[in-house]
């Protein structure tokens, strides 16, 4: 068996940039002086005409992006998500939200495998801000080749997306040659019928991993990932529902507002289901290292399968 | 500035400032004081400064405008509607459901080149529009209004920073020194002062200017023009209400529309100025 790669997915969001900007001369980045960990610093120094530090000020950052995006430039604001998406927020939402503007904004960072900088950095209310403002595309991908595929997508799309990166290395499950990424429609990684784990962002590595553990226990879980939070892949939740009776959802992310929030909306109206939420619930995280916070957490296969078998029960 | 060409625009500015008052009147709501404050200054812009048309609002080489103190909106869709953008009809629908023209500037409005209106925004975005022009090399210039309140706000010094350090020489910002916020005076509510110094501070180039006497905003505006190095940071000083005899300097005018009697009184003061300037 070959060796698994792994990858933070904000390396491959730096990578993508760079990779893109000759084919989108539009394309300029944006940064707040975190270059470094967001990996745009891959992007100044191929292009360094094309990237602007806004030092650390990231409401003004996402200001002048809107501004740049009105005269047909393709911004990428990249921060962290706690400072995108948090402190930004109301930028985001009036500036660029708003007036529908063509911005992508690069949010690194994101969850509790931010690690050892502790709770102020560890970004778990993200996806739950960016859902609230309408027409924002949310993006949350999964391994390497999705996040590349996913700036890409972004390019092409014409209007706000908010990109989901993380800071950890995590195993790259998609192959790069076959990989095909459709914006707003979700992934069957593995077929199901007893039960349904919806998973996005490195939570679907760990999803894919219970399956298989389930499998060998004679539970036939379906693993769907969910890669674009926004718009949202109503009808393939709703189906899922309707011929698996049982949904448990895993994120990186709060149990509310997030993922699991996003599928319980979908599911009460189309076919009412149980859904059982895994993610970070209502508390803040702490200091420690990354794969030890996601285990402590709950974010893990092991969780997974402990979760879809007490459901089972019930 | 020639004598008849001043004219043209005092007229102008008063056709405007009806047009903020018809606006308040007929929303029932709105802010007509700080609307007043600026006429002058938009009216020169718009018909004797900026490089516009509304025949082709989205012209790319146009100059830019970004009302950053947004809640002053009768001020530009009326310099806007006299200019052509839109019917002057519309202001009569201001605030109404269904309505073109939003509370705040909305970018679907022709002529509007940013939404606007969350205090402190409009200027970070007017960088954006400047930094746009310097990567394209183009000789547009973005002129954006602050309000003296407004600049209370910590992303208009993100913004002033950001504007100096990437020599935005095509940018220039107007804060509007009327004194007065919904508060009470500035200076006692949370005093920006002194405003010149901090622009200055923040490497800007700072020029005071008289926001109604327009042989004044033309020397402010030429003097802008020659700056070569620096943004460009234009304080005008003005009078809230400015027109409107009842409404000038009194805070109470922030945010509050004319019932009928004050409309009709409003009116006919800026009828009279209006004729005055015709005979």
């Amino acid at each position: 068996m070959a060796d698994v790669i792994k990858k933070a997915t904000r390396e491959s969001y730096g990578e993508a940039l760079k990779e893109l900007a000759e084919e989108y001369k539009d394309l300029i980045v944006l940064d707040a002086d975190l270059a470094a960990a967001t990996k745009t610093g891959i992007f100044k120094k191929a292009y360094p005409d094309r990237f602007f530090d806004c030092g650390i000020a990231e409401a003004n950052m996402m200001g002048v992006a809107a501004g740049l995006a009105t005269c047909g430039k393709i911004p990428f604001a990249s921060t962290f998500a706690m400072f995108a998406a948090g402190r930004a927020f109301e930028i985001v939402r009036n500036s660029i939200g708003y007036p529908h503007l063509n911005v992508k904004i690069g949010a690194t960072h994101a969850g509790i495998s931010v690690g050892e900088d502790g709770a102020t950095h560890q970004c778990n209310e993200d996806i739950a801000l960016m859902r609230t403002i309408p027409g924002m595309t949310i993006i949350n991908p999964c391994d390497d080749v999705e996040a590349k595929a996913a700036v890409k997508a972004a390019l092409d799309f014409n209007g706000p997306v908010y990109m989901r990166f993380g800071r950890l290395a995590v195993p790259v499950i998609n192959d790069a040659a076959s990989y095909k990424f459709e914006l707003g429609k979700g992934v069957v990684m593995k077929d199901g019928k007893d039960v349904t784990i919806v998973a996005t962002g490195l939570m679907v590595n760990e999803a894919v991993e219970a399956a298989k553990t389930l499998e060998a226990e004679g539970i036939s879980a379906r693993v769907v990932n969910i890669h674009t939070i926004k718009p949202f892949d109503k009808e393939l939740i709703c189906k899922c529902a309707k011929e698996t009776g049982l949904i448990v959802t895993a994120e990186e992310h709060s149990i509310i507002g997030g993922l699991g929030s996003a599928v319980a909306e979908a599911v009460t109206e189309c076919c009412p289901v149980p859904v059982v939420k895994i993610g970070v619930n209502d508390e803040f995280g702490h200091s420690g290292p990354a794969v030890d916070l996601l285990k402590e957490f709950g974010l893990s296969a092991e969780n997974i399968v402990k979760t879809v078998k007490a459901a089972l029960k019930k | 500035m020639d004598a008849k060409l001043k004219k043209e625009l005092q007229k102008t500015a008063c056709k405007v400032r009806m047009g903020v008052i018809e606006g308040t009147y007929n929303a029932k709501s709105g802010h007509p004081g700080g609307s007043l404050s600026i006429s002058d200054t938009l009216t020169y812009l718009y018909f004797n400064k900026m490089n516009n048309d509304p025949k082709n609002p989205d012209a790319p080489d146009r100059d830019r405008f970004v009302l950053s103190k947004g809640h002053t909106a009768p001020a530009l869709y009326s310099v806007l509607a006299q200019k052509g953008y839109f019917p002057e009809e519309e202001l009569k629908s201001l605030r109404h459901i269904g309505a073109l023209l939003q509370g705040h500037p909305c970018i679907h409005i022709p002529g509007v080149d940013m939404s606007s209106g969350s205090l402190g925004q409009g200027i970070s975005a007017a960088c954006g529009m400047a930094l746009a022009g310097k990567i394209d090399g183009k000789s547009y210039k973005v002129y954006t209004i602050l309000g003296d309140g407004e600049i209370e706000e910590g992303q208009v010094w993100e913004a002033a920073m950001f504007a100096a350090h990437k020599k935005l020489t095509n940018l220039v910002a107007i804060v509007d020194n009327n004194g007065l916020q919904i508060d009470g005076p500035i200076s006692e509510v949370c005093s920006p002062e002194p405003i010149t110094d901090k622009f200055a501070a923040f490497g800007w180039h700072v020029i005071t200017m008289d926001a109604h006497d327009f042989d004044d905003i033309d020397r402010a505006f030429t003097e802008a023009e020659s700056v070569k190095d620096k943004p460009v940071a234009i304080i005008q000083k003005s009078v809230k209400g400015k027109g409107v005899s009842f409404m000038e300097n009194q805070v109470g005018w922030h945010g509050t529309a004319p019932n009928k009697e004050q409309y009709e009184q409003a009116m006919s003061e800026l009828n009279a100025q209006l004729k005055e300037l015709e005979d």
